[in-house]
C-alpha cells in the first residue's frame, strides 16, 4: 500500500493554493479571458468510454479554470444515440455538449440542425482562445466533422481506425510473417488454425449491423471504395462489393471459430485476449484491454500493424466523434459550452487520450510527443500503426441518414453467409431490400 | 268511477314515485360525478390519450429529424408485404408456445414435488425460486458468457460428459431454444409457486373417497389432482402467455435479435423501428397490430378457458 509523505501532502497543499494564482497568471498572459462566463452551468451528454471517463475524471480543471459548473453524463454508446436524437426531436434537449458519433448521425444531426456551426466562435478571438490551434487538427478528422454544405457542426475529438492485432507468440511459432495483403491475411489465417486445439487464424464481427464495418473494411482495398456513389446510389451488388463479401465469408468461415456469426466486438476481444485467435481486425480503442495482465492472457504479446492492402486501394476504416454544441441552448449557454470543447478537445486531454490507450485523438500533436510515446506501456508498433492508419484512413460506412438500417439489412445477409448463404445473392437482396429506404432517404433532404 | 279515480290517483302517485327516482338519481349523479373526474382523467391520460396518439402516429411517414406528413393506411399496407415483420411475428409465437409450455409443465411437476413432504423442502423451496427474484437484464449478461462456445462453461460441462459442444445463441437454429432455456430457469418457479398454492387448498375428501374406491396415484392425480388445479394452471398459462409475449430485455441483451434476423421477435422489430431507425409512423403501426394479435390471443385464452371448465362439469 502506497502512503502519501507528509512532503508529498505538504507540496500537494501548496500546489492546490496556488492554482488559481497560476490560471490568473496563464489567464494574464493569454489575454483570453477564460472565466468570461464564470457562474454559468451546462450540462454535457457523453458516451460511456474511457475517453469521456478521462474527460470526467478531469472536468475539475475546467471549472476552475473557467467558474463554470459541469454536469456530465456518460450512457453506453447505443442509449446514448437514442436519447440525444429523441431530446434533439422534442425541442428541449437537457443537455447544452453533445458527443456524436459522425458514423452514424453525422448526416441526421446535420441535416436536422440540431447544433450550430462552429465556425463562427471558432473565428472570433474574444471566444477562442489562442493556442487553440485548430491547425493541430488532423484534415481528415476535420473533414468528417464538416457537412457537406460546409457547416462544421462538431469539433472532432476522436478518430477510430480499423487496425490488425496479432498475437506475436502464435506468429513466432508458426513463423509466420504479418500479413499485407488480404489474400496473405486469409492464408496466414487458414495456416494458423488449429480447431482442434481450439486456436484460430482470425476472429472478427459476425453479428449483423456490428458486421458491416469488417466487410467495409475489405470493399476499401477495392478499386470501389464505397458503399454508395457520389449520387447515393447503392454500390453494394457490384462484382467489387461481392469480392468483399467473398472474402468475408471466407475469413469467417474457414478461419474463424465456430459461432463467430453472433459474435460482436466483446466476444472477439474475449476470444482474442484468451489467446484463441492469431488476428482480430477492429477499432484502435481495445489496445488498453489487451495489454491489462488483470484481463488478458496475451498482454505484451500483442502485435499491431494497418489492415493489409486490397487488389486495388490500401484504406483502413475511419470512424470518429465529435462534440457539438445544441442548437436550442441560450446565447451564453452556447459561450460557455465552446470554452469546453476548446478545453476537452486542448492538447494535454488529447494526449492523455493516446498514452492511455483510450483511442486514436483527433489532434496530431500527439503522435509527436516523443517523450509521451517513450514512456507509455504501449509498445512504437502501436504508435506507428496510428500514424500509418491516419494517413491511408477513409470513412467506413455512407454519410446517409439510414445507417443503422443499412447495416442492420445488409449485416443481416452478411451473417447468412457465414452459415453458408451465397454471397452474390445476399448481396443482391439486401441491395434490393435497402435501395427504397435510401431513396425516400434522398428525397426527404 | 271511483275504482278509475284510484287508479288514476294510484297512476298519478306512481308516476309521481318515478319522476321521483328520477329525480333523485339526477341529484345524486350531480353530487357524485365529481369524485369519477380524477379517475377518468387518469384513465384518458395514460390508457386513451396514448392509443388515439398511437393510432394518429400509425398514419403518419414521421422519421425523427425529418418532417411529418399523413400517409393513411400506407404503413399498413407496408406491414403486409414486409417479410421480415411476419418472420418477426411467427418467431414470436414459437418462442412464447416453448416459453409457455416447458416453464408449466416443469412447475406443475415441481409444485407436486414440493408439496410432498421431505427433509430440508424449506431450503430447497428457497433454493427453487431464487431465479425468479434476479434482474432480468443482469441474468442476461450471465447466461451470455456462460453461453460462449469457446469460453463459456455450458460446453465446458458437456464436455464433461463427452458430448460435443453447441453454438447455443451463436447459431440461428438453437437460438430461439437456447433464449427459452433462459425463460424457463428464470421463470418456472413462478408457475410452481402459483400451483403450489392450488395444491395447498385443495380438499382432502376426494382423495380419500377414492382410495377406498381403490384408485391408483396416478388416476388420483389425472381425474382429482390435475381438474382441481386446472384454474391455477390456466392462470399460470395466462400471466407465462403475458410474459413472452412481451420478452424484451433477455432477447435484447443476449442476442439483440441476432445472428441475423434469427432470433428478431415483434418486440424487437418494433424496438429497431422506433429507436434505431426512428420510423416512429411505421413502429406505431406495428404496435396496433401486435395489440390486436395479443387481445386476438387473450380471446383464445378466455375461450378456451370456458370450454375447459365446461369439460370438467
Amino acid at each position: 500500500m502506497s502512503l502519501i509523505t507528509r512532503r508529498q501532502a505538504l507540496a500537494g497543499g501548496a500546489s492546490l493554493l496556488a492554482a488559481p494564482a497560476i490560471i490568473d497568471a496563464a489567464n494574464a498572459q493569454s489575454g483570453f479571458n477564460w472565466r468570461r462566463f464564470a457562474g454559468e452551468r451546462i450540462e454535457v451528454s457523453l458516451t460511456a468510454n474511457p475517453r469521456s471517463q478521462i474527460l470526467i475524471q478531469n472536468q475539475r480543471e475546467f471549472e476552475d479554470l473557467t467558474g463554470i459548473r459541469v454536469g456530465s453524463e456518460a450512457i453506453p454508446e447505443q442509449q446514448h444515440r437514442q436519447k440525444f436524437v429523441i431530446e434533439f426531436a422534442s425541442g428541449r434537449p437537457s443537455f447544452d455538449v453533445i458527443g456524436i458519433s459522425l458514423h452514424v448521425n453525422k448526416r441526421q444531426v446535420g441535416r436536422a440542425r440540431w447544433t450550430i456551426d462552429l465556425k463562427p466562435m471558432m473565428a472570433d478571438p474574444t471566444l477562442t482562445a489562442p493556442d487553440f490551434d485548430f491547425a493541430d487538427f488532423g484534415a481528415g478528422a476535420v473533414a468528417y466533422s464538416t457537412q457537406a454544405d460546409g457547416r462544421m457542426d462538431t469539433l472532432p475529438e476522436f478518430t477510430d481506425y480499423f487496425i490488425l492485432y496479432y498475437n506475436k507468440e502464435i506468429f513466432a511459432r508458426a513463423n509466420a510473417a504479418v500479413p499485407q495483403t488480404y489474400d496473405e491475411m486469409y492464408e496466414t489465417a487458414k495456416r494458423l488454425t488449429d480447431a482442434r486445439a481450439g486456436q484460430f487464424g482470425f476472429v472478427g464481427r459476425g453479428v449483423r449491423n456490428a458486421n458491416v464495418v469488417l466487410y467495409t473494411s475489405f470493399l476499401l482495398g477495392t478499386a470501389q471504395r464505397d458503399c454508395v456513389d457520389a449520387n447515393m446510389r447503392l454500390l453494394t451488388d457490384t462484382p467489387d462489393a461481392i469480392w468483399a463479401g467473398e472474402m468475408y465469408k471466407k475469413m469467417m468461415r474457414d478461419t474463424a471459430p465456430p459461432g463467430v456469426a453472433g459474435f460482436n466486438w466483446n466476444e472477439s476481444q474475449t476470444t482474442f485476449a484468451q489467446g484463441r485467435a492469431a488476428m482480430w481486425l477492429d477499432g484502435v480503442g481495445f489496445a488498453a484491454p489487451l495489454e491489462d495482465p488483470t484481463r488478458s492472457r496475451v498482454a505484451g504479446k500483442v502485435g499491431y500493424a494497418v489492415v493489409p492492402r486490397g487488389p486495388a486501394n490500401h484504406n483502413c476504416c475511419l470512424f470518429g466523434t465529435g462534440f457539438g454544441i445544441s442548437t436550442a441552448s441560450s446565447e451564453r449557454k452556447r459561450g460557455a459550452a465552446w470554452l469546453y470543447l476548446q478545453w476537452s478537445t486542448n492538447k494535454t486531454n488529447q494526449l492523455r487520450f493516446l498514452t492511455s490507450g483510450a483511442g486514436a485523438p483527433a489532434r496530431e500533436s500527439p503522435y509527436r510527443n516523443e517523450e509521451a510515446i517513450r514512456s507509455s506501456r504501449f509498445g512504437r508498433d502501436f504508435f506507428s500503426t496510428l500514424i500509418e492508419s491516419g494517413r491511408i484512413a477513409h470513412p467506413g460506412l455512407p454519410e446517409i441518414v439510414p445507417v443503422t438500417e443499412f447495416r442492420d439489412t445488409l449485416g443481416a445477409g452478411l451473417t447468412n453467409t457465414i452459415g453458408g448463404a451465397d454471397v452474390a445473392t445476399e448481396l443482391r437482396r439486401a441491395t434490393e431490400a435497402f435501395r427504397p429506404i435510401l431513396e425516400q432517404s434522398e428525397r426527404a433532404t | 268511477m271511483p275504482s278509475s279515480t284510484t287508479e288514476a290517483a294510484h297512476a298519478a302517485a306512481l308516476t309521481g314515485a318515478a319522476a321521483d327516482t328520477v329525480r333523485r338519481k339526477r341529484a345524486y349523479a350531480r353530487h357524485y360525478w365529481p369524485f369519477v373526474v380524477p379517475a377518468a382523467v387518469v384513465v384518458v391520460a395514460v390508457i386513451v390519450f396514448p392509443w388515439a396518439f398511437t393510432l394518429w402516429m400509425s398514419m403518419q411517414e414521421w422519421k425523427l429529424g425529418s418532417g411529418r406528413s399523413f400517409v393513411g393506411m400506407a404503413n399498413y399496407q407496408r406491414l403486409l408485404t414486409d417479410a421480415r415483420f411476419h418472420d418477426s411475428i411467427l418467431r414470436t409465437l414459437y418462442f412464447t408456445a416453448l416459453a409457455v409450455v416447458v416453464p408449466v409443465v416443469l412447475g406443475v411437476v415441481a409444485a407436486l414435488a414440493f408439496n410432498r413432504k421431505f427433509p430440508l423442502r424449506g431450503l430447497a423451496r428457497t433454493v427453487f425460486i431464487l431465479p425468479m427474484m434476479a434482474t432480468p437484464v443482469a441474468v442476461a449478461l450471465v447466461w451470455t458468457m456462460m453461453f460462449h462456445p469457446q469460453l463459456g462453461v455450458l460446453n465446458w460441462i458437456l464436455s464433461q460428459f463427452g458430448i460435443p459442444p453447441s453454438l447455443w445463441v451463436y447459431d440461428p437454429d438453437t437460438v430461439i431454444p437456447t433464449l427459452v432455456l433462459v425463460e424457463v430457469w428464470h421463470w418456472t418457479p413462478l408457475v410452481m409457486l402459483l400451483v403450489l398454492g392450488g395444491l395447498a387448498s385443495l380438499p382432502v375428501d376426494p382423495y380419500e373417497a377414492a382410495k377406498i374406491d381403490g384408485a391408483t396415484a396416478w388416476q388420483a392425480f389425472r381425474y382429482i389432482t390435475l381438474p382441481l388445479l386446472a384454474p391455477f394452471i390456466m392462470v399460470a398459462v395466462i400471466i407465462r402467455t403475458i410474459d413472452a409475449l412481451k420478452a424484451f430485455d433477455t432477447i435484447y441483451v443476449i442476442t439483440q435479435g441476432g445472428p441475423g434476423t434469427a432470433s428478431e421477435t415483434i418486440n424487437i422489430f418494433l424496438y429497431l423501428n422506433a429507436f434505431a431507425y426512428y420510423n416512429m409512423g411505421y413502429a406505431s403501426a406495428v404496435v396496433v397490430v401486435f395489440f390486436a394479435l395479443i387481445i386476438g390471443l387473450a380471446l383464445l385464452l378466455l375461450w378456451s378457458r370456458e370450454r375447459f371448465k365446461d369439460g370438467v362439469r
